[in-house]
């Protein structure tokens, strides 16, 4: 028995719509971030995967997740910036609260 | 049929991965979900391993595991205000995000079971850090200097924003 690509995938597929029913149901903004970077992570299996076993001779999908982690990485770093200077601001950061940064 | 090593080192990341990161998103208790996001990372990590690409799995392993996982849980810590306060969500929310990921899942899962990949087998071995080193120096066609610079901009820019928005005032 040989560890075939849809294994991956499928592996990567549950991971993403994890992270898509944490995105619609966690009402905490680093629970949402946790979610979110669920998501980036299956990707950059997907795109591992996809170049490791179709095109073994190219190196796209390397360069792409690993462009991908560098990119998540500093998106990570802007929006814990701005959560822990809304949790300044209005000492909370449950969604619903948001709305108050407008006034 | 005998089961190799390879397989079983799989069927264990496989494992970990679906059941932390369906516990990371299920969990009440925040903490608990950056550290069962932290087991997903490790598997990712393990999975790059034994796709050959251990320069991404080490990349995987410093930037997610190493650096973004620390900095949720001091970010975490820094924002928890009442540790007995858990998070009450909304019944009818639960049932359509759920109805939503499944079915969602259901559909990439069929396509992606049903749909031919053409014939393909795992070749290759190890990737040459000295090739990555320079495709991702070069100029020329397939090669990355133009991402990568990008990618640096990308980083300074973040740094700044990120301590303009959280210095205080």
């Amino acid at each position: 028995m040989e560890i075939r690509m849809e294994y991956y995938l499928i592996i990567s597929t549950i991971m993403l719509f994890a992270g898509i029913y944490g995105f619609f149901t966690r009402r905490n903004l680093l629970a949402v971030l946790i979610s979110v970077e669920l998501m980036l992570n299956s990707v950059d299996i997907n795109f591992a995967v996809f170049n490791r076993y179709l095109f073994p001779e190219a190196m796209e999908g390397f360069f792409f997740a690993l462009f991908a982690i560098g990119v998540s990485a500093a998106e990570t770093a802007v929006a814990i910036a701005i959560i822990i200077n809304i949790y300044r601001n209005i000492r909370n950061i449950q969604v619903k609260k948001l709305g108050t940064m407008k006034h | 049929m005998e089961i190799t090593i390879q397989e079983t080192v799989f069927f264990i990341l496989a494992a970990v991965i679906v059941g932390c990161s369906i516990l990371a998103v299920t969990t009440r208790r925040i903490l608990r979900a950056a550290t069962y996001l932290l087991f997903v990372l490790f598997a990712t990590a393990g999975i790059y391993f034994q796709l050959n690409y251990s320069f991404l799995g080490a990349v995987q392993l410093t930037v997610y595991a190493g650096g973004i996982t620390v900095l949720y849980v001091f970010s975490i810590l820094l924002t928890s205000t009442d540790n007995r306060h858990i998070e009450k969500i909304k019944r009818s929310k639960v049932f359509a995000g759920l109805i939503a990921a499944l079915a969602g899942a259901a559909i990439c899962i069929f396509i992606t079971v049903t749909h031919s990949f053409g014939s393909y087998h795992l070749t290759g071995g190890e990737l040459p850090v000295d090739a990555i080193g320079k495709a991702l120096m070069g100029t020329g066609k397939y090669q990355y200097l133009l991402p990568f610079e990008l990618i640096s901009v990308l980083l300074l820019a973040c740094i700044v924003g990120g301590i303009l928005i959280a210095r205080k005032r």
